[in-house]
């Protein structure tokens, strides 16, 4: 087999080294029920060949190369040929988590700089190495909060992605956690702030908004942050669509921001790998979840990095940890890192510049159901046709629509979120519109 | 001959932020192709950042010399044998990585319509079939993100059945050579952990599990093989005690790549399990993930899997988000589809007999080094090994050369280190787990490296303890990292202002 780098007679050597006269030595004091006294039942390997093969044809049944305006917590960028070419070096895509610092020092270095772009964009001062994904740093973000404040309960915005929510449940069932969503309004659809203030009491540890939220719209964070704080309570911000990054407002008065990465370097793949961020204030740092790359010198006096307040993790604290988080999304990070470095200061600008102008161009002619202002994607109201509609009229030009939002609002039913990128061409934009006729 | 006038260029490159220079570029974006809308109106002046401060501005070329040289500094599968113990590093198949960059699977949108999602939903629907034949469990979720999502996953499984029966229990029971994961899993999870020490082969002691394990208790952690690549000898006996009092037991798959089609869990009386994909199906670790963190059950669980589930609906795959009994979402969407790809790929490319025999090889590395070490290194537990073995410092340590020392001297003859001081029942662990991928030549080379090691520590104990020497960075101080933490670059300006 391939991959299995010996011959048959370099096995018998080993054997005999060994002392044993056959393979099955080596097992044969595994307790009797335990052993599986046949093969499995899988097909014999493959060759390469076939298995691309497999690949292709099941890749053929998923819409390739059809537009699509999906977005709702997963977008399609253009990616520089660069992010793959650097994260294909086995140096780096066949590494280790880098605690072994003196041989690590190539992924620890692009740490440190994934860190410190994460914080000039976030305007926080620190962040982590990464997170598994955006849904996930949700309830890690909550459970930092829940220390920082020593409080219990967690608020919500409806209008955060409702699958983040929906883990954020998860995880907070069994710590006895309250989680309290609070509404957003029905004209602008931003968060709610009366609601907001009605929900918030001393016992809050947190508020949880995200921006742009999941209808699209920009938050008044600043306002939130005001409210939230006279409380005593932390803001938490997140953000499921990083390219806005490059040109919103950083929130600097939020506590933590919490994120998803996936628009810097990588592909919508069916959901995953992602990459999340923890980012946050000074003050904080001891209680961020996850890996921290930190600068430090070595025996000689030069620069160099390694893995950093370790004392707050699992294989050091264990049940007392900050988190049960060991692996993270390092390649994927990687691959962001190489992305904003592609770009650079101007070219991230120009980026979100792009999404924003073709997403108001989507959006002009069309209803839109909220008036909050929008970066990439907003709400169509439902008409005449409904979302399902629209999409299966779409589908058949072999074009992906929006979102039907009546899945995760039954309020919305009907309405549909439309998301446009620099990847979306006029043409099907205009095909779009034209079946909302 | 003069000596040299500037560092070596490529062992000596600067950060990104260091290179930067305003206006350089490494991008181009089409121009648009309607039109440009103003930033402050569309959002509002006040949403509207200034300039992302010190971002950095370089070239194309110079990002691929950047990342390029910083690889350089890295050691990975693909420059040699890779001993960390419990972490399975086995050669990462190129292939994998081609198939995971299929057209229509990179770009399938987790929302988009099942009938455009056929193919990526059936992917997913072979490999749970597949596992759950490799682990003799009947189902499998593939949503977790990593081992310990996956742990966390099992253990909210656990309380989810129990509390279904009545009472969620309290406690979780944990071995002391578990891995860290493991109690900060089952605190996340609001049980109490309670230690289990091991027996003198390092196994799991029966009888002192029999003494906690009362009404309150709600599972067992174990991980078998366990951290010292020991086969639990009396497993069918502990899953069998566990279950006499209605406590469940989950197992740590971290260390099934001795198992692979020579045991399965699910025929020893396991619960719920997870699978490192990045371990044993030799998806790449990446510097530290994506992993994935497959979890698999028997069919008493099955109703309480997070959602959504697959399911056919004449010949035609659908996600089901119909699970009244379902512990919600672990994860936004279905998991590391990515990962999964790579996972099925491996699996097609051994097969069912393949695997099997990929795990003897496995088996025969471990106890090749095994036998090649033991004169020169002290075995605290002589039990059999199977896919790995730990040694302990404690011969070296006489002389005062610790197993970190050594590890770093390891790095001089050019291979990665073992686990260094873990498990936590083998005082200064040497764990060291080879793999099925290193062919004879490679182990032995390191045989004799760690062979030349043990020499030296009595020879020259400085060399050790000094090491590495022959690495771009020696010794790094971790401790000073630590005290005074840098966790970004800012301008020096900035910096040097705020030490004013």
């Amino acid at each position: 087999m391939r991959y299995l780098p010996k011959s048959d007679s370099e096995r018998r050597e080993m054997l005999a080294a060994i002392g044993i006269d056959s393979i099955e030595q080596l097992y044969s004091h595994l307790p009797e029920q335990a052993v599986l006294h046949r093969p499995l039942a899988i097909e014999p390997g493959k060759s390469e060949y076939e298995i691309v093969d497999y690949f292709k044809k099941m890749g053929e049944r998923c819409a390739t190369g059809y537009p699509s305006f999906l977005g709702a917590g997963s977008y399609t960028h253009f990616r520089p040929v660069m992010c793959d070419v650097v994260a294909s070096r086995g140096e780096f895509l066949t590494s280790y988590t880098p605690y072994q610092a003196e041989m690590a020092q190539g992924t620890l270095t692009t740490i440190f700089e994934f860190q410190t772009m994460l914080c000039q964009l976030t305007g926080m001062d620190v962040a982590n190495a990464s997170m598994y994904d955006g849904s996930t740093g949700i309830p890690e973000a909550a459970m930092m909060a829940m220390r920082i404040t020593g409080r219990h309960k967690v608020l919500v915005s409806r209008a955060v992605h409702p699958e983040y929510r929906q883990v954020l449940l998860t995880y907070a069932k069994y710590q006895g956690v309250p989680v309290v969503e609070f509404g957003y309004e029905t004209a602008t659809g931003q968060a709610d702030l009366a609601d907001l203030e009605a929900k918030l009491d001393n016992a809050t540890a947190c508020v949880i908004i995200q921006s742009p939220n999941f209808f699209g719209c920009i938050e008044k964070w600043k306002d939130i942050a005001a409210v939230t704080h006279s409380k005593g309570a932390l803001l938490v911000y997140s953000f499921a669509e990083a390219a806005s990054l490059g040109i919103l407002e950083p929130p600097r008065d939020a506590d933590i921001v919490v994120g998803e990465l996936q628009s810097f370097a990588h592909p919508p793949s069916y959901g995953g790998p992602y990459s999340g961020i923890i980012a946050t204030k000074e003050k904080f740092v001891r209680q961020i979840p996850g890996r921290l790359v930190g600068e430090t010198k070595d025996a000689d006096g030069r620069r160099a990095f390694c893995l950093t307040l370790s004392t707050r993790e699992q294989h050091i604290r264990r049940e007392k940890a900050t988190s049960n988080i060991c692996t993270n999304q390092a390649l994927i990070a990687l691959m962001g890192t190489v992305f904003m470095s592609i770009y650079g200061k101007e070219g991230l600008r120009e980026l979100a510049q792009q999404n924003l102008s073709k997403a108001h161009y989507l959006a002009k002619g069309l209803k839109p159901r909220f008036s909050a202002p929008f970066f990439n994607e907003f709400v169509v109201a439902a008409g005449d046709k409904s979302a399902a509609d629209v999409n299966a009229a779409l589908l058949e030009k072999k074009i992906i629509g929006g979102l039907d939002l009546g899945r995760f609002y039954p309020e919305l039913a009907g309405c549909m979120l439309l998301c446009a990128t620099e990847v979306s061409r006029r043409e099907h934009m205009d095909a779009v519109k034209q079946a909302f006729v | 001959m003069p000596g040299k006038t500037r560092d070596h260029i490529s062992q000596n490159e600067s950060l990104l932020f260091e290179m930067s220079s305003p206006g350089k570029k490494g991008y181009q974006l089409p121009d648009l192709d309607v039109p440009q809308v103003d930033a402050a109106e569309a959002l509002g002046a006040a949403n509207v950042r200034d300039e992302i401060e010190d971002f950095p501005e370089v070239s194309e070329v110079e990002v691929i010399r950047h990342f390029t040289r910083l690889s350089t500094w890295n050691y990975g599968i693909d420059l040699g044998l890779f001993p960390l113990g419990s972490c399975t590093m086995k050669y990462n198949p190129r292939v994998n990585e081609a198939v995971a960059r299929t057209e229509g699977l990179l770009w399938a949108h987790p929302y988009q319509p099942a009938e455009v999602a056929q193919g990526a939903m059936e992917v997913m629907a072979h490999l749970e079939a597949a596992l759950a034949e490799i682990t003799g469990m009947d189902a499998v979720t593939l949503e977790p993100a990593a081992g310990a999502h996956g742990e966390l996953t099992g253990v909210l499984l656990i309380r989810a059945a129990l509390e279904a029966r009545g009472y969620a229990r309290k406690k979780i029971i944990i071995p002391d050579s578990a891995h860290g994961t493991n109690p900060a899993t089952a605190a996340m999870v609001g049980y109490s952990v309670q230690n289990l020490r091991s027996n003198a082969q390092g196994m799991v002691d029966v009888a002192e599990l029999a003494k906690l394990v009362d009404e309150d208790t709600a599972g067992l952690m174990v991980t078998n093989p366990n951290t010292i690549g020991v086969f639990e000898q009396d497993i069918v006996k502990i899953t069998s005690l566990m279950h006499e009092k209605g406590a469940l037991v989950y197992m740590d798959g971290a260390n099934m790549n001795a198992l692979v089609g020579l045991a399965r869990p699910g025929d020893f009386g396991i619960d719920v399990m997870h699978l490192n994909l990045h371990k044993t199906f030799s998806t790449p670790h990446g510097g530290g993930g994506p992993g994935a963190g497959a979890v698999a059950v028997k069919a008493h669980l099955e109703p309480f899997l997070p959602a959504p589930r697959l399911k056919t609906v004449g010949g035609q795959w659908q996600w089901d988000y119909n699970r009244p009994q379902t512990i919600g979402k672990v994860r936004a969407f279905y998991g590391n589809f990515g990962v999964l790809v790579r996972a099925l790929a491996y699996i097609m490319a051994h097969g069912g007999p393949g695997l099997r025999n990929a795990t003897l090889d496995a088996l025969l590395n471990a106890n090749y080094i095994r036998k090649g070490l033991e004169p020169y290194f002290d075995l605290p537990y002589k039990s059999p090994s199977m896919h790995e073995c730990v040694f302990s410092d404690d011969r070296q340590a006489k002389l005062g050369v610790k197993t970190m020392d050594m590890a770093k001297r390891l790095i001089d003859y050019g291979f990665h280190p073992y686990t260094v001081a873990f498990p936590l029942i083998v005082h200064g662990a040497l764990m060291i787990e080879p793999t099925e991928t290193e062919s004879k030549p490679e182990m032995d080379a390191f045989i004799q490296a760690m062979i030349a090691i043990a020499k030296e520590v009595e020879s020259d104990p400085q060399m050790v303890l000094k090491a590495p020497h022959h690495t771009r960075t020696s010794r790094v101080d971790e401790v000073g990292a630590a005290r005074k933490p840098v966790l970004r670059w800012k301008p020096t300006t900035l910096a040097s202002k705020a030490a004013d």
